[in-house]
């Protein structure tokens, strides 16, 4: 079967611990993360994780039924390119007297719809956001221009057909909100604390 | 924090009630296994345990702990005792290398979906990845071994930790659960509400919804079928649903095959039991898995001992499969129709649906089958010509003394085989054996479990020589606490399996298979239990009856054919229709 790019997006519990839970199903296959970001959802009190992979049809489907099996995981949906719309966000940190020198950098940043976020004597940081080329393609016409560092987040995507998970999972959170999430409050106590 | 009001004199308010419920962490996990009906914890103590033991000391009237003698011991153990049970088996063990000495027994019971929860200590919150005495990252280890885990570290947290912890291990598709308590938790006080029992988790879906639409379905394809075969595994077990399940086999007609794990949900004896599965499983079975037009599979998972090659398995059958759990429907085996849900729900669904029928043409098929194994391979095995014993007429001998009725426990190799093979079985819960892993130094341990799980019944434990040296230890433990296992040892004086293999495979290039042994009987004299060795025909039933009349707990060796084969077998990278006899 042909590999292609496939988002997940998954709900999860806020846990300590569970993208561990989540990151062992594809290592255990032996399976390439390309990408992974995860945040709060729209829903608070759920979290989101979106996961980049190339896989086939048939092993990213068996990796989602594993993953929706985890106690902790609410839901994990697989979609191709198409049906999502998706973003990644970059920054650009260029030498300031590189931006000034002539129109390039500045037309640079028109094409590609950068702005810049910090201008400093030393130095100025861009930022964009788009497609995966598209990015590659502003950074390597940066790299001309003594590209001091350059960042990117991972995958983040909407899917398009999702309104009716949306309702549910607010539906969910309403009747059942979410449990505490428990951290270790005792890391920075130990002058404090007993031990033997 | 771990303040206690004072009493005011005066004026008895309610900051004293507050006070009077305030317990430590460690007596809520006691208490916790008390409200949960557990009355046997298998463990080992260490530091970060200890304060967990020393409320144990005030317990000990109302739980009874099995000192073993090594933690994987333990966790065997408590397999062994939810396998005889149907109940959750509860491990303790300390931080660092008693945790980590629970692996094994996770990931066997993992794969196997035995019910256990394990409470390890943990170094203090603290201490937490400082490299502290005995600390390990416990929680990250054993996550791709435990159906969920959990690291407590404050005191108030632990009775809400193990009611999720006792839901989640028995709940659905069964599973080891881990729970990781800090020391500090375990010392500290809190105010103490009584313990919850949960029954459910926001996101935790223990059952599909069971869809009536795709049972119907597959009735449709039932009805239809001309050569139906039912595949069981120990789902049936699992579900508690034996009873359901035979209904259905008999008004269907449907001849019945199981797994190893599947093994003694359906007597030996019943008519439509049609044998063993797999690749020392029954030649009927597997031959014509590869001929039925629809394969009904039960509470199994079509693993790659019971399918042999994949993609010349069952190819012309319709599947159905029937599984609790979601992730196993097309893992392995694609399904014309997936039956999600609990199989005690859905089998009676379903014998409704079908109509009564009997089989009898094709039931006879198997039976013509059968007759050629027996020519080629069954008769020699269970009557050999030669002086020499076999492993299989020691399981014949026994079968006749407990006529079926005793709880075989086995550890993992050729004994293991001929074992399901040839053992004899008249309920449910009686085979308990490491399927998925295939863990050597499983059956000593499980069958102490087994023993606490049933004490009314006869427990034996037959092992081989190999298996046996890995976790002799726990002699210890039959010695300290009594447990009634009987010992059968199987020595062929190889690691027989391995040897097998080496000997079809790879030329007879017998390479570290040779293995010696201790005498056995003076180990075990040095445990005070008693014992023989035997090597002699006309020795062997009075030696099984010596063996299973003792009143404590006895070792028997028997000493069988050092080169002896299990068969028939489907070679790795074969079709389970192109099983040998020899």
């Amino acid at each position: 079967m042909t590999k292609q790019e496939y988002t997940l997006t998954i709900y999860t519990e806020n846990k300590v611990g569970i993208i561990g839970r989540i990151v062992i199903l594809f290592s255990r296959k032996k399976i390439n993360i390309e990408s992974i970001s995860g945040s709060p959802s729209e829903v608070a009190g759920i979290f989101r994780f979106t996961i980049l992979i190339n896989e086939s049809e048939e092993v990213v489907r068996k990796v989602c039924r594993q993953l929706e099996k985890q106690v902790d995981i609410l839901k994990a949906y697989f979609n191709t390119n198409s049906e999502i719309v998706w973003q990644e966000q970059a920054l650009f940190k260029v030498a300031t007297e590189k931006v000034t020198e002539g129109a390039d950098v500045e037309r640079l940043a028109r094409i590609y719809g950068a702005r810049a976020v910090v201008i400093r004597n030393d130095y100025t940081v861009f930022e964009t956001s788009g497609h995966t080329e598209d990015i590659d393609k502003l950074t390597e016409a940066l790299a001309n221009f003594g590209l001091i560092e350059f960042v990117r987040s991972g995958r983040i995507a909407i899917i398009k057909n999702s309104e009716g998970f949306h309702k549910k999972l607010k539906e969910f959170e309403r009747e059942e909100p979410a449990p505490e999430v428990k951290e270790n409050e005792f890391l920075d106590k130990q002058d404090k604390v007993f031990t033997m | 924090m771990n303040t206690v009001e004072t009493k005011n004199e005066d004026s008895k308010t309610a900051t004293e009630t507050v006070a009077k419920t305030q317990i430590s962490g460690s007596q809520a996990v006691l208490e916790a296994l008390l409200a949960e009906g557990i009355e046997t914890v298998f463990g080992y103590p260490g530091g970060a345990i200890m304060p967990i033991y020393d409320a144990l000391y005030d317990y000990n009237d109302k739980l009874k702990h099995i000192l073993v003698r090594h933690e994987q011991g333990g966790i065997h153990a408590a397999q062994g005792f939810a396998r005889t049970s149907g109940k959750v088996g509860v491990v303790f063990a300390t931080s660092g290398p008693g945790a980590t000495n629970l692996i094994t027994g996770l990931a066997d019971a993992m794969i196997d979906s035995n019910p256990i929860v394990c409470i390890t200590g943990q170094v203090f919150a603290h201490l937490l990845g400082t490299d502290a005495f005995q600390e390990t990252d416990v929680i990250n280890i054993t996550t791709p071994v435990t159906k969920w885990n959990y690291q407590v570290t404050e005191a108030s947290e632990i009775p809400e930790a193990l009611a999720k912890a006792f839901y989640i291990a028995r709940s659905g598709r069964p599973g080891p659960v881990l729970i990781d308590i800090t020391k500090n938790a375990q010392v500290q006080l809190f105010d103490y509400l009584g313990y919850k029992p949960c029954s459910h988790i926001r996101s935790y879906r223990p059952k599909p919804i069971v869809r009536n639409k795709h049972i119907q379905e597959a009735a449709d394809l039932i009805n239809q079928a001309k050569k139906p075969l039912v595949l069981f595994g120990q789902g049936v077990i699992l579900g508690k649903a034996e009873k359901e399940f035979k209904e259905f086999i008999e008004k269907s007609g449907i001849p019945a095959a199981w797994t190893v794990m599947g093994l003694s949900a359906l007597e030996t004896d019943h008519p439509q039991n049609v044998g063993m599965l797999g690749m020392h499983g029954n030649y009927a079975p597997n031959v014509l898995t590869n001929e039925c037009d629809v394969l009904i599979a039960i509470g199994m998972r079509f693993d790659d001992r019971v399918t042999g090659r994949l993609d010349k398995y069952a190819k012309q059958a319709k599947i159905i499969h029937l599984d609790i759990d979601p992730a196993e429907i097309d893992k392995n085996v694609k399904t014309t129709v997936a039956v999600w849900g609990d199989c005690k729900e859905t089998l009676p669904i379903l014998t409704k649906l079908v109509d009564k029928k009997s089989h009898t043409d094709w039931l006879a098929h198997f039976r013509e089958l059968e007759k050629e194994e027996v020519k080629e391979v069954i008769q020699e095995e269970l009557n050999p010509s030669s002086d020499i014993m076999t492993m299989g007429e020691v399981v014949k001998v026994l079968n006749e003394l407990t006529g079926g009725d005793a709880v075989i426990v086995t550890d993992v190799g050729q004994h293991q085989m001929v074992a399901c093979r040839y053992a004899k079985f008249n309920q449910s819960k009686s085979n308990v054996t490491s399927g998925g892993l295939g863990t050597m130094g499983f059956g000593l341990p499980a069958a102490i479990g087994a023993w606490y799980g049933a004490p009314e019944r006869p427990i034996v434990a037959i092992i081989g020589d190999g298996g046996f040296q890995m976790t002799l230890q726990e002699l210890g433990t039959i010695m300290q606490f009594g447990a009634k296992v009987k010992i059968l040892i199987l020595n062929n004086e190889f690691l027989g399996m391995v040897r097998q293999w080496q000997q079809l495979f790879n030329d007879k290039r017998y390479s570290f298979v040779d293995i010696t042994s201790p005498d056995f009987v003076t180990v075990a004299k040095g445990y005070h239990i008693d014992g023989q060795r035997i090597s002699e025909r006309e020795q062997l039933k009075d030696a099984l009856k010596t063996m299973l009349d003792h009143p404590d707990s006895y070792l028997l060796e028997v000493m069988v054919g050092k080169e002896n084969n299990v068969f028939p077998m489907v070679a790795q990278g074969s079709s389970v229709a192109e099983i040998r006899l020899k």
